[in-house]
């Protein structure tokens, strides 16, 4: 049985190999046909055969014209705004006379505490004469951008003027407080670059980092180890130091909150991570220092450390715009990148002069700012027992910031609440006091209270009259 | 619109060639030269990379002197410019005391409110007296003076809305207004020449951007059905609201914008309009009402009308007309309302005095004077210009008119040699402009009277000689022709 298949075995193979070792069958053009050819010549027939066919994809079906339309008629938009209750509708008191610490309203004469007046120069005389001057030689607007014959020579003035007296080499005049730091930011930051940022800078900060598309991280609300930990992370986590720039976004006053950042504290951070600084000093240019130069002069550090200071001038300044100032490069940088500035009319000049003025008086009369500084520190004492309320801002703040020993439950009743005791202390006790008004745009969680502004040129009485009117409203509403 | 010829085309792009290799040139020496000198700051990047200034460093401080000329007086239709002298090439220009007086050709005074008026300046300083030069405060907390109330009226009154809002700023008014109005999920549609305070506003807003070509109601009306059509880009949900946006007159090229077939388009796809006057408020329509009064549409018709004082009201800041409720809106979560300085009351005092000359509210007419005087000025310019061969673009009866240069070496060229002969004209080039397309902008005001403008023209005409920017052919003087000087004071 074995033998028989290894004979059938044997003479198939033998077949085999007679066949494939047989003579060439044909020779076509020269080329000897064997039959590996032909088994390879099916297989490209095969293959462009596979290759021809259409590959499987869903057809694409566009929209038709019609059906363009149907969809254009069915879609149904959402009202521009949404409806407005009866209770939303809230109108501001009208003044009647200057805003000094004495103010009409409504017929009534009110102590003022909601005017960021903090030298007390709304209504001087140097300042006003001085702006009439600037009036009846350059009309009121500039009608024109700096880049346009919108340049005046009292812009160029008090550019000087500011640098000077902050000990700068250059500064930069922008035309109105808020656009200044929403400029000055996108002109520096790029797409790419690391910012870290307060979580409780206002809402023109937080427009001018989310228009400059970088990387921003926050770190709680002026704690200095949350700082150093985010600094940390974000300088381990980065890859090119030598090409992404770095910045720490600070306000010196917060005007959510009147806290003061330490100022020495974030340079050290500053210089040990290697960040650049930028710095909002809206509330404390002309407040804090003993000269009033601002933060750095409150905390002994030199100017030079700082890289960029913006600040706008309606507050202590009594006037409008704002400026920028920092080294040369800096400034020179924002003349032709900063949207704020290259896009818009230039500050008017009657203001530029009322700015030059300001700070003029400042300089000749450092004693406003003891006058200043005494009048918060009696005004904190006052209000550190108001039932129901309690401090929360610094004890040098010029911004006196009230808020709930305990909430109510929700942000509306709270607010209600809040605006009630401001109402109330109006009508009845003649004190104008300002709640803060959070816009739904603004990102900030800190909570809301009641602010006051206090002036150089309040006296001791109204101070007092302020206090007790709070005293007495807040008894009886937070009961 | 700009016919730019071939070779005119082929000759800037050659200029422009020319400066970039020899900026390029002058940086590389520079990398060798500061090789040696110690890099001075030690780890940080610095403010600059790369070529991220190159336009500023080799192209536009070269001709730094044609920009920010400073002048020392009011920007009247005659003011004072400042000279100035550098010592370092271009790098740094310091002032000196003399001045020069020239015609002013680039100022925003359309209706001549500039410098001092008789009617408005007393009045200004009698209420820079009585409410001090700033509030100091916002407009909710202790801001709001009655001032501010009687000019939100007046300018209700004045566009032809119900209600109207002020802001201090025209730049700050777009920026924060379009926020407040729409937000992610919805669709802003825009004029690809929008001006940049709009594009910031609308990057700001966090909704989705789409341009459609300059003044073209066809394409719009494209956009708008393939973007209704597809909703939201990848999850094709329904898009929330839409509105698009364009300008009275762009100040770049000195168009009107073509309201009635845009404003068809938009009513018939169910979206919000949105029309930024800056320009045109107080300076084209029969009583000054801007580009609706001369077109003739309907106020009610367009959601929202934005418009500044700065230009034909000689003052500061912008406002935005529009319902009652969405000025209740606005006032309760426009940030710009509730974190910012109020307007200056002397500057509200002075669109009051403004706008009460211009309505005719004063007891004389000199606002009707103003009006009929810029219409006359705009297009007896314009008309001269074309005639001498100039490239002038822009409508009738708009008071800007920009004239083409194209070339770069003819920018600083034109404006130094307007300014040796006492014009003062603006250049304006890269980037407020595309590359190829520079231009010298002329805004027309009714402080000038019939001989500033020969004047204006006839340097304007040399000076276009030796420079060279006639690209038309100048159309042949007809004999006997007589000319009608028609002043009216």
């Amino acid at each position: 049985m074995a033998l028989a298949m290894v004979n059938v075995t044997a003479s198939v193979l033998d077949w085999a190999s007679s066949y494939f070792d047989a003579p060439t069958r044909a020779v076509v053009f020269g080329v000897p046909i064997d039959g590996h050819l032909v088994v390879e010549a099916l297989l490209v027939v095969v293959i462009l055969f596979q290759l021809t066919r259409k590959s499987y994809k869903p057809p694409k079906k566009p929209l038709t014209e019609k059906e363009i339309d149907e969809l254009c008629d069915d879609w149904v938009p959402e009202p521009l705004t949404p409806q407005i209750t009866e209770d939303m509708t809230y109108e501001p008191p009208t003044l009647e006379s200057a805003a000094g610490p004495h103010a009409i309203v409504n017929g009534k004469e009110v102590v003022n505490f909601a005017s960021a007046n903090y030298l007390g120069l709304v209504g001087n005389e140097k300042i006003t004469d001085s702006c009439v001057g600037a009036l009846e030689k350059y009309g009121v607007g500039s009608c024109g951008p700096r880049g346009f014959y919108g340049t005046i020579d009292v812009h160029l003035d008090c550019e000087q003027k500011i640098a000077k007296f902050l000990g700068t080499p250059d500064s930069i005049l922008y035309s109105y407080g808020i656009s200044t730091i929403f400029s000055v930011i996108p002109a520096f930051c790029k797409k790419g670059d690391i910012i870290v940022a307060d979580e409780g800078v206002h809402w023109a900060v937080q427009n001018g980092l989310y228009l400059s598309r970088s990387t921003v991280v926050y770190f709680k609300h002026n704690d200095m180890k949350s700082l150093e930990n985010k600094l940390e992370e974000v300088t381990r986590r980065s890859k090119h130091p030598e090409k992404v720039r770095r910045y720490i976004v600070v306000e010196a006053i917060y005007q959510n909150s009147g806290q003061i950042a330490p100022l020495d504290e974030i340079v050290r951070l500053k210089e040990k991570y290697r960040f650049r600084i930028i710095l909002d000093e809206s509330h404390s240019f002309g407040v804090l220092g003993n000269s009033g130069r601002g933060l750095a002069d409150h905390c002994g550090v030199p100017i030079e450390k700082i890289d960029i200071i913006t600040a706008g001038m309606g507050n202590a300044l009594a006037t409008d715009g704002g400026f920028c100032t920092g080294s040369v490069r800096v400034v020179d940088h924002q003349r032709l990148s900063s949207s704020g500035y290259v896009f818009s009319a230039s500050l008017p000049p009657y203001l530029a002069s009322a700015a030059i003025a300001a700070v003029d008086y400042l300089e000749e009369n450092p004693s406003v700012l003891s006058k200043l500084r005494t009048n918060i520190a009696t005004l904190f004492n006052e209000l550190s027992d108001v039932p129901g309320l309690v401090l929360a801002s610094h004890i040098l703040s010029p911004i006196v910031f009230l808020k709930l020993k305990k909430s109510t439950g929700t942000g509306k009743t709270d607010i209600d609440l809040l605006d009630s005791i401001a109402k109330q202390a109006l009508e009845e006790d003649s004190v104008l006091i300002a709640t803060t008004k959070r816009s739904s745009l603004d990102k900030c969680k800190l909570p809301i209270g009641l602010r006051l502004f206090v002036s150089a040129s309040h006296s001791e009485s109204d101070l007092l009259k302020a206090a007790a009117s709070l005293k007495r409203v807040a008894a009886l509403v937070i009961s | 619109m700009v016919r730019l010829p071939y070779l005119t085309a082929l000759t800037t792009l050659f200029s422009y060639g020319i400066l970039f290799v020899f900026g390029h040139l002058r940086d590389f020496f520079r990398k060798i030269f500061d090789w040696s000198k110690s890099n001075n700051l030690q780890g940080y990047a610095p403010i600059c990379l790369g070529y991220e200034d190159f336009y500023t460093r080799r192209l536009y401080l070269r001709i730094q002197d044609c920009f920010g000329r400073p002048i020392s007086s009011a920007p009247d239709s005659w003011f004072d410019v400042v000279e100035r002298y550098s010592n370092d090439n271009n790098k740094t220009l310091h002032r000196t005391e003399k001045t020069t007086k020239c015609l002013n050709l680039g100022s925003y005074n359309y209706l001549g409110f500039a410098a001092a008026d008789e009617y408005c300046t007393p009045r200004v300083i009698e209420s820079l007296k009585q409410y001090s030069v700033s509030t100091c405060s916002t407009r909710v907390d202790g801001g709001t003076t009655k001032l501010h109330t009687e000019l939100e009226e007046l300018v209700a009154r004045f566009v032809g809305k119900p209600a109207a809002v002020l802001f201090g700023m025209g730049y700050v008014t777009n920026s924060a207004i379009i926020p407040a109005l729409i937000g992610k999920g919805g669709l802003i549609i825009s004029d690809s020449l929008n001006h940049n305070s709009i594009v910031n506003g609308a990057r700001g807003s966090g909704a989705t951007v789409r341009v459609f070509q300059h003044n073209n109601a066809p394409h719009l009306e494209e956009v708008l059905r393939e973007q209704i059509a597809h909703g939201q880009p990848r999850t094709h949900r329904p898009w929330k609201k839409i509105i698009v946006i364009i300008e009275g007159i762009y100040s770049m090229e000195g168009e009107l914008c073509k309201l009635p077939e845009i404003i068809a388009v938009c009513k018939k796809y169910k979206v919000y309009t949105y029309l930024d006057e800056a320009h045109s408020i107080g300076a084209v329509g029969q009583t000054g009402r801007g580009v609706c009064e001369l077109l003739g549409v309907d106020t009610a018709d367009i959601d929202i009308m934005m418009g500044t004082f700065t230009k034909s009201f000689g003052s500061c800041g912008g406002y935005i007309a529009a319902s009652k409720e969405i000025i209740q809106h606005l006032k309760r979560t426009c940030p710009a309302h509730l974190y910012a300085t109020s307007m200056s009351p002397p500057a509200v005092q002075q669109v009051i005095s403004a706008m009460k000359v211009i309505l005719g509210e004063d007891g004389t007419n000199r606002g009707a004077k103003k009006l009929a005087q810029i219409r006359e000025n705009s297009n007896f310019f314009r008309s001269e210009l074309q005639k001498m061969g100039f490239e002038v673009l822009g409508d009738n009866d708009s008071p800007i008119m920009p004239i083409m240069l194209y070339n770069p070496a003819k920018i600083p060229a034109f404006s130094r040699e307007c300014l040796h002969q006492n014009v003062a004209i603006v250049t304006v080039a890269f980037p407020a402009t595309p590359l190829l397309l520079a231009r010298a902008r002329i805004c027309i005001s009714a402080a000038h009277s019939r001989e500033d403008l020969i004047k204006a023209l006839e340097v304007i005409s040399k000076v276009g000689d030796l420079v060279g920017i006639k690209y038309f052919p100048v159309e042949p003087v007809k004999p006997n022709k007589v000319k009608h000087l028609k002043k009216i004071e």
